[in-house]
């Protein structure tokens, strides 16, 4: 079976960057956001990103910036989901605001569609749950820009088949990706060593013992990673740091998961690094 | 042409952290920008110049100096005037 149609919920950073690597790759997508004018910006973000994708020539990119367009329809409708063959749920790292929609896609999409949750913490086993398709629910765990990134960890449920594994992996090679595919505990591989790394570098930002610069310096100059663990946060917003570890702090009671009542602060503040122009750096808008 | 040269050499200074930019140099090699930036350029040179930026001239290429954006810019200018 070849997919064709792809539903998206959620049109924030990461349903935005997977809507557009979906149409880049020639597939049809419905991106649903139940925010209208979160749907507005999410299309002049993906026109945005679809130019420079074009651009920077990185990306294999199927027709022109408008043909990509056009396979992307947005709307505010899940019952516009009724055809979809495979959907990728991108909402807010919260189980309060994930939840709620599980019933209700179960419902609406075909029996046969498999539901890729896209996250970074959340329990793929518990969202299956509320669903009665339980063997037909994944965790895709897309890195951030969606379209740029080559790797996907892949996370198998308690129940998740075969099948859903094989037509997972299919989409995703589709899309020229690569997977690893990892067991379901909370926070996965990925993020239970990210986020406390975070988490830690935030810790020595509020105890003052080294600069934001500093600390970031550590890491590439020394490690050779590409960025640093404070750069990093600002790239996938300190709002989804804290729910993320929040959300490890709830699945595991362990003291080492509690977030750095600095980050806290930051979110309080309304600083959320790169989207809005202010975290531990100051972005100019573009 | 000239003024041309002149509206984007003002922009670049504005963005870039390099003084006295030649107008061959290229930003993008020298990394006094990284390729985020591109987009805005490309904005930029949308209504600096009410033009339109098809998708045939998203070339890094066409971006990547003073004098590279200007001969896109009167090559557009002049298709719209043609």
């Amino acid at each position: 079976m070849t997919i064709e149609l792809v539903g998206v919920i959620g049109a924030g950073v990461m349903g935005c960057g997977v809507a557009q690597n979906l149409a880049q790759a020639g597939l049809k997508v419905i991106l649903v956001d139940i925010s209208e004018a979160q749907l507005q910006h999410a299309q002049q973000t993906i026109v945005r990103s679809l130019r420079l994708a074009r651009m920077l020539q990185k990306t294999a990119f199927s027709g022109t910036v408008n043909d990509c367009m056009e396979r992307i329809s947005l709307t505010t409708e899940y019952e516009a989901l009724q055809q979809v063959e495979f959907l990728i749920e991108n909402i807010t790292e919260k189980w309060e605001m994930k939840k709620s929609i599980y019933p209700e896609i179960d419902r609406i999409c075909p029996a046969s569609c498999v539901f890729a949750v896209n996250t970074s913490a959340i329990s793929i086993t518990r969202l299956a749950s509320l669903t009665n398709r339980a063997d037909r629910v994944i965790g895709t765990h897309f890195m951030n820009p969606v379209p740029l990134k080559q790797t996907v960890e892949v996370i198998r449920g308690y129940h998740t088949s075969e099948e859903t594994l094989q037509i997972t992996q299919e989409l995703l090679q589709s899309l020229g990706k690569k997977w690893v595919v990892v067991q379901d505990m909370p926070g996965f591989v990925s993020n239970r060593v990210l986020m406390l790394t975070i988490n830690e570098a935030i810790f020595l930002l509020q105890d003052q013992v080294a600069s934001p610069e500093d600390i970031d310096r550590i890491f590439k100059e020394c490690f050779g990673h590409p960025m640093g663990p404070l750069e990093t946060a600002d790239l996938i917003g300190l709002d989804t740091i804290l729910y993320s570890i929040e959300v490890l702090y709830e699945a595991y009671n362990d003291s080492k998961y509690r977030p750095c009542p600095l980050l806290k602060k930051m979110v309080d503040a309304g600083l959320y690094g790169r989207k809005n122009g202010r975290g531990f750096y100051t972005y100019t808008a573009n | 042409m000239e003024t041309i040269k002149e509206k984007i050499r003002l922009f670049l200074h504005r963005h870039v952290a390099q003084a006295g930019l030649d107008d061959d140099q290229d930003i993008f090699a020298q990394g006094f920008v990284n390729s985020l930036f591109a987009m805005q350029l490309v904005l930029f040179v949308e209504k600096e110049f009410e033009i339109s930026i098809e998708d045939d001239d998203l070339d890094i290429d066409n971006f990547r100096s003073v004098n590279a954006i200007a001969q896109l810019v009167a090559r557009k200018k002049a298709h719209i005037q043609g």
